[in-house]
């Protein structure tokens, strides 16, 4: 049978990171940064934590529950932006919105596996499920902006 | 009445594929309904209860007829039918002014967890400011709302019953003549939410002697942003309005004002003119249909998607009992939401979440739910385009498991 559109929305990777997520499950310890977000109208649910030392990210933990497309995305995003520096990150982000919107993006930055949700530029109706996790990631990052905090 | 004729009527369905399964979420709109739409906005445009001109006179004329579409429809009094924007601000409506202003601490308000949340939030919200209790009849196995577990709620206390008719998210008729009964004799006030009853079968509010009744118009055919809210005259004659300007008026002072007969203090403002003109036509449609034909058509199409979808395997139906045209399922495995972009790519509207009605999914230990509804104008081939579609969501899915 072919599945048209549909294979390059589902592509192996993104299941195999729906089937064996990868940094799932969240640490205890003041020294996270944490934030949780809900898509309510389709359930999906996401807490993601990271820890950052001298500008780099050094862990990121996420759980929560969804379809395949938000979940194996917040796996494959923990992945890529694992020990990079936050300005990286946040190109990373960046680029990552215009690519799934559809948008033009910029193919020379190294978005790792992410690359693979280039597909959802044909389903309109799942950006909000590919984007979840990395709009945590840019909530996070902000909270680490704030002053006061290490 | 031959199905494919009446597909005609429907732009979206005329020389098209698309297996339209999402009517509980609103329902398509036939050309008849748009006629009457566009006549006003082409043909008349002006306002009403104002003007003392023949256009404006015109407009009113269809305004208020289309009210009393509305209350032969249901068999009530021109008097009784309040204009909405929809079942949810109907609801609403109820809670704020009756609610707000005769519940008292301690006293219960029953619902369900199988409501809408629209049917349940605005008595959640009065029971929280007004420190009542809220009372959930427990559902039975199958999720129902049956006359004995009612009995074990209702109580010298409880003031008001606030149930739906037809459960959108799970199909089931509610057994509401006999709750409206039990609750009568306790002397509490019943709001049915009908948004899903309305569509489907004829709904007659005075022999289920309902205190209130709310239905929307997007759901039947009509426009949406306009909708009904039924209140028996002696109720919505003595409720305060809860918005106050223009039109609902009687005589205005510096301290002190007095308001229009129900059920105009209720309409304050500029209504939607047009969309209350098209209720009206989606009422005149239907008529014509005819809900014979509807329950007929519905029924058959149920039975046959059971009947099929029970062929298949790893498919979960949560509702093998429906009595209306919706069926809750999912597909094992797959969420609900993964289904869904299958089914997008094979041009089979359907509806994948929770429906607005979480408190029902924490019963069924579920995120979402798939769900397909039906109405007059679906065909054997949009459940046929279901079953293909379901089959090649599993198959597909199947590759990475
Ligand atoms: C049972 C039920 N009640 C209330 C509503 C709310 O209707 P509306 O969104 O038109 O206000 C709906 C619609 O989804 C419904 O199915």
């Amino acid at each position: 049978m072919s599945y048209g559109n549909l294979e390059t929305l589902y592509r192996q990777v993104i299941m195999d990171h729906y089937k064996n997520p990868r940094n799932k499950g969240l640490k205890s310890g003041e020294d996270y940064y944490q934030v949780h977000l809900k898509n309510p109208t389709c359930g999906d649910d996401l807490t993601l934590q990271i820890k950052v030392k001298n500008n780099y990210i050094t862990e990121v933990h996420h759980d929560g529950s969804g379809c395949s497309i938000s979940m194996s995305a917040a796996s494959v995003m923990s992945e890529t932006i694992m020990g990079l520096k936050i300005e990286d990150a946040k190109k990373i982000i960046d680029n990552y919105l215009h690519m799934v919107k559809g948008e033009a993006y910029d193919a020379e930055i190294d978005m790792g596996d992410a690359i693979v949700y280039q597909g959802v530029s044909q389903f309109p109706a799942r950006f909000k499920c590919a984007t979840i996790a990395w709009n945590a990631l840019d909530k996070v990052l902000e909270k680490h902006k704030v002053p006061d905090e290490k | 009445m031959d199905v494919n004729e009446i597909r005609q009527d429907f732009w979206v369905l005329a020389n098209s594929s698309l297996a339209y399964l999402d009517n509980a979420a609103s329902s398509l709109k036939p050309k008849p309904v748009i006629d009457m739409i566009n006549h006003y906005y082409r043909d008349l445009g002006v306002n009403i209860h104002r003007g003392v001109y023949r256009l404006s006179y015109e407009a009113t004329d269809l305004y208020e007829k289309a009210r009393q579409k509305v209350a032969d429809f249901i068999n009530c009094k021109f008097e009784e039918v309040v204009f909405t924007r929809g079942a949810s601000s109907a609801l609403n409506l109820v809670a704020s002014s009756l609610g707000m202003n005769e519940i008292k601490a301690g006293d219960e308000i029953i619902t369900s967890e199988l409501e809408h949340h629209s049917s349940m939030l605005p008595w959640q919200n009065v029971a929280r400011i007004k420190k009542a209790k809220l009372v959930y009849v427990p559902l039975n196995e199958e999720k129902k709302i049956t006359v004995e577990n009612f009995k074990k709620v209702l109580s010298d206390k409880t003031k008001i019953v606030a149930l739906n008719y037809v459960s959108n998210a799970m199909g089931y008729i509610t057994p509401i003549k006999e709750i409206i009964n039990l609750a009568h004799e306790k002397g509490a006030i019943v709001i049915v939410d009908a948004a899903q009853a309305v569509p489907h079968q004829s709904v007659d509010v005075k022999a289920l002697d309902c205190d209130f009744l709310a239905f929307s118009g997007h759901k039947m055919c009509g426009p949406t942003g306009i909708g009904v809210l039924y209140g028996k005259y002696e109720f919505l004659q003595s409720m305060e309005p809860i918005e106050f300007g223009g039109d609902m008026i009687d005589y205005v002072g510096l301290q002190e004002v007095t308001y229009k007969d129900a059920p105009y203090k209720f309409e304050t403002g500029t209504p939607l003119i047009a969309g209350a003109i098209g209720l009206g036509g989606a009422i005149d449609y239907l008529l014509n249909i005819g809900f014979d034909f509807i329950v007929k058509q519905e029924e058959e199409l149920r039975t046959y998607l059971l009947k099929e979808m029970k062929k298949l395997s790893d498919i979960t139906i949560y509702n093998p009992t429906t009595e209306t045209g919706i069926i809750a399922f999912n597909i094992n495995g797959v969420h609900p939401h993964d289904a869904a972009s299958v089914f997008d790519e094979d041009d089979v509207a359907i509806r994948a979440g929770h429906h607005c009605a979480q408190p029902l999914m924490h019963c069924l230990n579920q995120i979402a739910t798939i769900r397909a509804s039906l109405y007059f104008y679906n065909n054997k081939a949009d459940i046929d385009k279901l079953i293909k579609a379901i089959k090649k969501a599993k198959s597909f899915f199947a590759q990475f498991m």
